[in-house]
């Protein structure tokens, strides 16, 4: 993967090991948690719970509708279940399931999609959630996290099971460079300014945060300064940090990998226009399904790059 | 497991199932919408499951963690679980008649969060026997001994969700769950045999692992053997199909299926409480 590299970051764990790992470690303390799989366990990493757990791990099979549906009865008998699949298949295979079963009656179910974006590569637009995040922010009431690296999703798979209620942590499949150490600092709704300037601002969250880092690298070299927001949760969004970048700043390049509509980009336009307008512009997939390929150059030929964040970048800074 | 606690007095259940029957009438006719006809076909096997010594439960402590589960999956009989509920104690009679209005909590389908005794919020079909299974699930984590029964509609089992939770039961072994399928013959706008054949159903879940048994949901003593012989099956899940009429009781709404949504006009109401005797 070459995002990262012109910050001087080093390649990590992917987010989905990340997850794993923190969910078996959290799993042998609370023995409430349980995991509801649609067979996907050894994809997702939830198997490392599953096998120190055999008796709280459920493979209901192929079947994602009926696996939310058993997450939703086992939390309203007081369980924390963490239901983890694809998060294309979680989410547009089970939507109406997730709707009325988890978040109308306030479920405390731990939604987890992995298989996130375009970077999972050769496999394909069937397997890319690249709308999960405007689905799951579209349900009252959800927390919506999209962690940048591992150690952020090891913090933000800590905070999703401590949350009451319902979440959604979305991670990848890929390594991703580390942007942070293992005391990374992670509060749900807080973003954390990885990088400040007072040019323009970029807001990113996911493996784009590692590209929003190369092109504050970038723009430096051209003598623009640019402040890096890590926007780790989605939902409720850091309203401060966005308004405090709208007046301190010239103005905002959001950058996901995810489609255009009703991500991270919508719900920061949608933040700053209420209080505090300006100019803005925005990095992600547009309105259109990706293809298979090798993962990085996907990334590159779909334009989410560190490149393209400069060069949006540079547009507002210098307008 | 056993769920009975001696022969019910079956005089006494036909009795309140007449009066829960009128619950319905007058509480959907109040509200002028509502699924009366639906809720009547439901009224014999609720009966029998509430106030027949099958279900333990206790309407003073609602979320007791080893109480019996009842998941109303067809969440448009709402009407004739609130009157159930009434009467077993976790809300007021005097409620009934706020059905489907702004300040009440007995929304046009059940919401968890705002009725005790209400298991799961549904209405959107075909998703209870999945929520029924996690709680059976529970059971076994917690070392409960209860049981958990999921009614769904005759054409509610077209959703694909319940075969995917009936395979899955089958397959985890769940003999604490029971699903029951109101059999009263009409979906929406049609007759269910238009476009399934309902009379297939017991050799379905039969053939996804499950015991099932085929009975006259009117007959209170035929439900009230199965839901007992179900709820005693220990080798898996069981499966009751209930034959019954839509809008039982009452001739004019009897297997009409555009009652489906309607409460019954004021000026037919006497009528139709008449009927009831």
């Amino acid at each position: 993967m070459t995002l990262g590299t012109r910050a001087g970051l080093e390649m990590g764990a992917a987010t989905r090991d990340a997850f794993g790992r923190a969910l078996q470690e959290i799993g042998s303390s609370n023995k409430d948690v349980v995991v509801v799989d649609g067979d996907v366990a050894n994809s997702t990493r939830a198997e490392w719970f599953g096998k120190d757990n055999p008796d709280r791990f459920f493979n209901v099979g192929i079947a994602e509708s009926n696996l939310i549906g058993v997450a939703a009865g086992l939390a309203a008998c007081g369980k924390v279940p963490v239901a983890a699949s694809f998060a294309a298949f979680l989410l547009c295979n089970a939507y109406d399931q997730i709707r009325m079963s988890i978040a109308f009656p306030k479920m405390n179910v731990k939604l987890v999609g992995s298989h996130a974006g375009i970077s999972i590569g050769e496999d394909g637009p069937s397997q890319m959630g690249i709308e999960d995040v405007a689905l799951a922010c579209a349900l009252p009431g959800t927390v919506v996290m999209v962690p940048a690296d591992e150690h952020s999703a090891r913090k933000a798979t800590q905070q999703m099971v401590e949350h009451v209620g319902p979440t959604y942590l979305r991670v990848g499949r890929s390594g991703v460079p580390v942007i942070y150490d293992e005391n990374a600092d992670f509060k749900i709704g807080k973003a954390n300014t990885l990088r400040d300037g007072s040019d323009v601002t970029l807001v990113a969250n996911g493996l784009m945060v590692s590209a929003a880092l190369d092109a504050a690298e970038i723009l430096a070299g051209e003598g623009i300064t640019a402040r890096v927001l890590d926007m780790h949760t989605v939902k409720p969004v850091d309203e401060a940090a966005l308004r405090a970048a709208a007046v301190d700043t010239k103005g905002i390049v959001v950058a996901e990998e995810h489609l255009h509509h009703g991500g991270l980009g919508s719900v920061v336009a949608m933040t700053v226009a209420r209080t505090n307008p300006c100019r803005m512009d925005f990095v992600d997939l547009g309105d259109q399904f990706a293809k298979s390929g090798d993962g990085d150059a996907l990334l590159e030929e779909f334009g989410l790059t560190g490149e393209k964040i400069a060069e949006k970048a540079r547009a507002i800074a210098k307008g | 497991m056993t769920g009975t606690q001696g022969a019910p007095d079956f005089d006494q259940l036909a009795g309140l199932a007449k009066s829960l029957r009128k619950d319905v009438l007058i509480m959907t006719s109040e509200a002028g919408s509502g699924h009366p006809t639906s809720s009547m076909s439901a009224v014999e096997v609720m009966t029998a499951l509430y106030f027949g010594g099958i279900m333990r439960y206790d309407a003073s402590n609602p979320q007791k963690r080893d109480r019996d589960r009842f998941i109303l999956s067809k969440g448009h009989a709402a009407p004739i679980l609130y009157a159930v509920l009434a009467e077993a104690g976790y809300i007021q009679k005097d409620q009934l008649n706020t059905l489907r209005r702004i300040d009440s909590p007995l929304e046009g389908h059940p919401n968890m969060l705002r009725v005790p005794g209400v298991e799961a919020s549904t209405g959107s079909l075909g998703q209870g026997l999945s929520m029924g299974l996690g709680h059976a699930l529970n059971a076994k984590l917690d070392g409960l001994d209860y049981n958990v029964y999921v009614m769904m509609g005759d054409g509610e089992v077209q959703q694909g969700q319940v075969w995917e939770a009936a395979m899955a039961a089958a397959n985890f072994g769940a003999s604490n769950l029971i699903a029951i399928v109101d059999q009263n013959g009409y979906q929406q706008t049609a007759p269910v045999t238009s476009v399934t054949d309902p009379n297939t159903y017991a050799e379905k879940f039969r053939a996804f692992g499950w015991n099932t048994v085929d009975i006259d949901g009117h007959d209170l003593h035929a439900t009230h053997k199965a839901l007992v012989d179900a709820t005693n099956y220990s080798s898996g899940p069981s499966a009751i199909i209930a034959r019954t009429k839509k809008g039982k009781g009452v001739s004019f709404l009897e297997e009409d299926f555009t009652w489906h949504g309607r409460g019954v006009p004021k000026d037919q109401l006497d009528a139709a409480l008449e009927e009831l005797g």
